[in-house]
Order: C-alpha cells, then sequence, then structure tokens
C-alpha cells in the first residue's frame, strides 16, 4: 500500500540526487587530472542511499547534508602527487549517467502508474 | 548540489587548459628567439594548476590557474660566431625551451579539453533527460 506520492518516489528522488551529486564529483576529479597534488575523491553510492532513504524513527532522511567524500586509492600514482586516473574515472562516470537515467525511468514508470490509477 | 555545477567545474578547467594551451603556442612561437640587444632571452612560461573550492570548501573542485611562472632552467648557448647577438667567445643565448615537452604538453592539455567538453556534453544529456520526466 503506497502511503504517499512522497514516499513512493522517494528512494528514487534520492537516489537521483545522490546520483547527480556524484557525477559533479567524478567531473571535478576529471577537471583536476592535471593539478599537482589533487586526490581524486569520491563516495560509497549504497551507503549513502542508505542514510538518505533511514526509515527510522528519528532519522532525518535526506538532509542537505551530502555524503561524506573519500579519497580514492590510486592503482599508480603520479610523479606530481596527483592521483586522479583518468581512464577509470570516465569509465565510472558513464557508468554512473546510465544508472542516472534508470533511476529517471523508474521514476517516470511510477508516475504512469500512478497517472493511470488516477485517470482509470 | 545539482548537476548544473559541472558546467562550472569543466568550464574552470577548460579555462585552465586553454591558458596552458596558450603558453605552450608562446614557448614554442619563441623556441629560437634571441634576445633584443641588451634584452633578457625568453625563457619558458609554465602554467600551475591548483584545484579551487566552487561551493563548498570540503565538496567538488574546480581548477584555475594559480600563476605562471618562467622555467629557471639554465639558456642554451649555441656556438654562433657569425651571429649578430653573439658574445666575446661567439655563444649566443638561446631559449630554454624545450620543444619536445611543449608538444608533449600541447597534446596533454588538448586532451584534457576534449574531455571536458564530453563531461559537459554528458551532463547536458543528463539534465535534458531530466526535463522530460514523467513524459
Amino acid at each position: 500500500m503506497v502511503k504517499g506520492l512522497d514516499e513512493m518516489m522517494r528512494v528514487q528522488v534520492e537516489a537521483l540526487r545522490l546520483r547527480s551529486y556524484r557525477q559533479e564529483v567524478l567531473a571535478a576529479n576529471l577537471a583536476n587530472a592535471d593539478t599537482p597534488n589533487y586526490k581524486a575523491v569520491d563516495f560509497d553510492f549504497g551507503t549513502a542511499l542508505r542514510d538518505a532513504t533511514d526509515v527510522r524513527p528519528g532519522a532525518r532522511p535526506g538532509t542537505a547534508q551530502g555524503p561524506q567524500l573519500l579519497y580514492r586509492t590510486p592503482a599508480q600514482l603520479a610523479l606530481d602527487g596527483n592521483s586522479v586516473e583518468a581512464d577509470a574515472e570516465r569509465a565510472k562516470m558513464a557508468d554512473n549517467a546510465v544508472r542516472y537515467e534508470a533511476s529517471l525511468r523508474v521514476l517516470t514508470a511510477k508516475i504512469k502508474t500512478m497517472l493511470s490509477a488516477i485517470q482509470g | 548540489m545539482s548537476l548544473f555545477n559541472i558546467f562550472a567545474i569543466s568550464s574552470s578547467a577548460m579555462a585552465a587548459q586553454s591558458t596552458r594551451l596558450n603558453t605552450v603556442a608562446s614557448n614554442i612561437a619563441n623556441a629560437d628567439s634571441t634576445p633584443v640587444p641588451g634584452g633578457q632571452v625568453y625563457r619558458s612560461k609554465q602554467v600551475v594548476f591548483q584545484a579551487t573550492a566552487l561551493g563548498a570548501a570540503d565538496g567538488p573542485a574546480g581548477v584555475e590557474v594559480a600563476s605562471i611562472v618562467e622555467s629557471s632552467t639554465p639558456p642554451r648557448s649555441i656556438f654562433n660566431p657569425g651571429h649578430p647577438q653573439a658574445d666575446g667567445e661567439g655563444y649566443v643565448q638561446m631559449p630554454n625551451v624545450n620543444v619536445v615537452e611543449e608538444m608533449v604538453n600541447m597534446m596533454s592539455a588538448a586532451r584534457s579539453y576534449q574531455t571536458n567538453v564530453e563531461i559537459m556534453n554528458t551532463a547536458k544529456t543528463m539534465l535534458l533527460k531530466t526535463l522530460t520526466l514523467g513524459q
């Protein structure tokens, strides 16, 4: 049973929010691919989504505070201290963009489901 | 925290990379310039990139050119006594530009620029798809 429209869409909405933030983080890594001493960062999407959609009493889901950014462990560190691996970042970005779109489609499907329930 | 920030991040990187490309152009153009009489010999210029926070201090960062420094490697001394700017011993001071290094710099800058253009395109596609949500 669906409690409300907000409730029904919340997981997808949070997922979209986190996916777009992750895209931003990956874009920043690639933008700094030539910056000396820059360390590539990322966050664990699963943990972040679990935290954002925590429904236990007292938990405040989806608070404005973003997920904790962690440093990536590079396979090979560049001589200038930069830890961005452009190919790996690019692959993660493509993956993230596809998953973003998947969330969008699921959300669209949910909206259509509700519309058909409303309109009959 | 929005896809629009990607435009700011990528464009900062594109601006930084084009500055780098500019210095490469300047260095290669002046690779064989001798100094004007009484002047200093051209020194190769190098950009120094630095990450710069665009929003929250610990959030995703853009890039900026912190400074453009002149390379401190000594100028090349070429033995060419017939040159009008040769010193008493017949040596001419030539710029310390390493053309091979500059070509590598150019390729790296061009590739990075290209990557950032592609990231912007990806972000644009994602935003446009978001606009069709529910349709």
